[in-house]
């Protein structure tokens, strides 16, 4: 009894360890935070005033409600990112179920089709897809970029590693039903997966989010900007104004860290269980 | 007779009609599938396979985006003749190996990580987060802060430099010496995480009794890591390092943000090289090209992985 309450001092001593490893992958994030609240003559002191002499709250609706118009810029994140997210879930839950569920010809030739795909760079097909969007009126539009990033072979993949873990006997009780797979699609097999398409779904808004590839070459009119585009003009244009800079970033993070950490089991488990990566 | 035959039509009679009901369920199984996988294969069709096709026939040709594509010209293999000499794309490439470099340094150190966490701390879970972090931030943001960091003359990570003695510390990004290292600093940090959470699953299927055997031999820590760990995870490193030196290639965001390739070309990647090609240049044509030699290097570097992988990893 004594010696299970005993802490472990080896343990113990790692732990403190890993702690200050932990620290140093933190501190670009603490910088980061603490300079974005700091006078601007005060960012680059040394040794680092970790906590600000003078907390600058004001540096964020300097960003926020300045020059730029930060508030349409999230909007348009925001709006891209969900919708973005419903529809590569819906696209991507569909052909899981039809490629683990439903014993239909040639369906591990199209799957392998599928996958392969995953070998080819974004980067190599930028310039036929700026071409197709420039003759289908897909350019500078979010209908554009939203399609763009909503044909995940990732998502697919993963979705059917869940899904082929649900026994057949489920699926062919409900067929002697009479269900038919559309209905067994949404009344069983949805349902159950709910933690599996939670996790695929967080993290498709995470790489949306973070998405400045698609919208730097897909978008140009400024109205239309996501935040990533802008804070990276933001941090171009302002020059010196590095605690500005800095709160433009912690801005650009912050609602992704707070998903994080709230959905945190399902990207960990996610990641773990499908090897993806965006 | 007459009683067998009526037999014998009866039953081959329900055999036809059970092969024409077998029949129908088998078309309405595969019209299910085909329905269910048809916005995926669509979506995939317009946006990758047929984009790379058109990549193909671009390349063969001199076309440049601003002049329509009637003025574009057959021009055989004159632009992959082209790309051998160009001296940019050949720094670029090399960047790319030295960037490959990159993935093997992130594993090994995510193992050690993984190996420590898995058993010996407590708050297990409060560590995957932190690790994990920089993986889920915005490049764009994590460009813009590591600017800052390694600012050559008032960043932090100088200042402390100079302040334990070092007095001339390297200028990173802005000397073409060290901006490659910057850049392999700042993936190590962003991808650490990543591998962490993979080996950490590993680590999960090997059968405890094998480490409790083994203590029984008073084999050592390290013997054991040595002996059981890394052959045991060997599935888990090869798909690491397979999808890592494939996302090695695919690295272009944080170039673009944080260096532009600059200073001159020294860590410029060939993603990079193709997008200023093609979308500063209007170089449709050659920067297909480009795209097509990657796409190559891709399937060969991943051929030779698979094949390489019957000698070391062990299922």
């Amino acid at each position: 009894m004594n010696r299970l309450r005993r802490l472990n001092t080896k343990k113990v001593i790692i732990t403190i360890i890993m702690f200050a490893i932990g620290l140093l992958f933190l501190m670009p994030f603490i910088w980061m935070l603490s300079a974005s609240l700091k006078a601007e003559t005060n960012v680059f002191s040394y040794p680092i005033e970790w906590i600000p002499s003078d907390w600058k709250w004001d540096n964020y609706s300097r960003v926020w409600f300045g020059e730029q118009p930060f508030i349409l810029y999230y909007w348009n994140s925001i709006k891209v990112t969900v919708l973005t997210t419903l529809l590569s879930v819906t696209v991507s839950a569909l052909a899981a179920y039809g490629f683990s569920k439903i014993h239909f010809k040639g369906r591990n030739a199209l799957f392998l089709i599928v996958l392969a795909t995953f070998l080819i760079p974004a980067q190599a097909i930028l310039v036929p897809q700026f071409m197709m969007y420039r003759v289908l009126n897909l350019f500078d539009t979010h209908l554009g970029l939203i399609l763009l990033n909503s044909f995940s072979v990732l998502g697919t993949f993963l979705l059917r590693q869940f899904f082929s873990s649900i026994q057949d006997d489920y699926i062919d009780a409900a067929k002697m039903d009479g269900a038919s797979h559309f209905t067994i699609f949404y009344k069983v097999v949805v349902p159950m997966m709910i933690p599996a398409i939670s996790t695929y779904a967080i993290l498709r808004f995470i790489w949306t989010w973070n998405d400045y590839q698609g919208p730097l070459i897909f978008l140009r009119s400024d109205h239309l900007s996501t935040i990533q585009l802008a804070i990276e003009r933001f941090s171009t244009s302002s020059g010196e104004l590095y605690s500005l800079i800095m709160a433009g970033s912690v801005s650009a993070i912050l609602p992704l860290i707070i998903i994080f950490i709230i959905g945190q089991k399902y990207v960990i488990e996610g990641i773990a269980r499908g090897g993806v990566k965006g | 007779m007459a009683k067998n035959e009526a037999t014998t039509a009866y039953q081959s009679n329900t055999k036809k009609q059970q092969l024409g009901r077998f029949k129908s369920t088998k078309f309405k199984e595969n019209f299910a599938g085909y329905m269910f996988v048809a916005p995926m294969l669509i979506g995939t069709t317009v946006l990758i396979i047929i984009p790379i096709f058109i990549a193909l026939a671009v390349s063969f040709t001199d076309w440049v985006f601003i002049s329509g594509f009637q003025s574009a010209d057959f021009v055989g293999l004159e632009n992959f003749k082209t790309m051998v000499q160009d001296e940019p794309f050949i720094q670029s490439v090399v960047n790319n190996i030295w960037l490959i470099l990159a993935v093997p340094l992130t594993m090994a150190l995510s193992l050690v990580l993984a190996v420590v966490i898995n058993k010996n701390v407590y708050f297990k879970g409060f560590f995957k987060v932190i690790y994990f972090m920089p993986y889920i931030s915005s490049i764009v943001a994590i460009a813009i802060v590591f600017q800052l960091l390694f600012h050559p003359a008032y960043g932090p990570i100088n200042e402390f430099l100079m302040s334990i003695g070092i007095d001339n510390p390297p200028k990173w990004l802005a000397d073409s010496d060290w901006a490659l290292v910057s850049v392999i600093i700042i993936t190590v940090w962003t991808s650490i995480g990543f591998n962490l959470i993979i080996y950490l699953a590993g680590l999960q299927n090997i059968p405890m009794d094998l480490y409790e055997a083994a203590d029984i031999d008073g084999a050592s820590a390290w013997v054991k890591f040595k002996n059981i760990t890394v052959p045991l995870l060997s599935p888990t490193t090869f798909f690491l390092l397979i999808t890592g030196i494939i996302y090695s290639f695919k690295s272009f965001e944080l170039i673009v943000v944080l260096t532009e390739g600059g200073p001159g070309y020294s860590t410029s990647v060939i993603v990079y090289y193709l997008y200023e090609q093609a979308f500063e240049n209007l170089k449709s044509g050659y920067a297909s090209a480009i795209a097509i030699t990657l796409l190559g290097m891709l399937l060969v570097i991943t051929a030779i992985q698979w094949i390489g992988q019957k000698k070391w990893v062990n299922y």
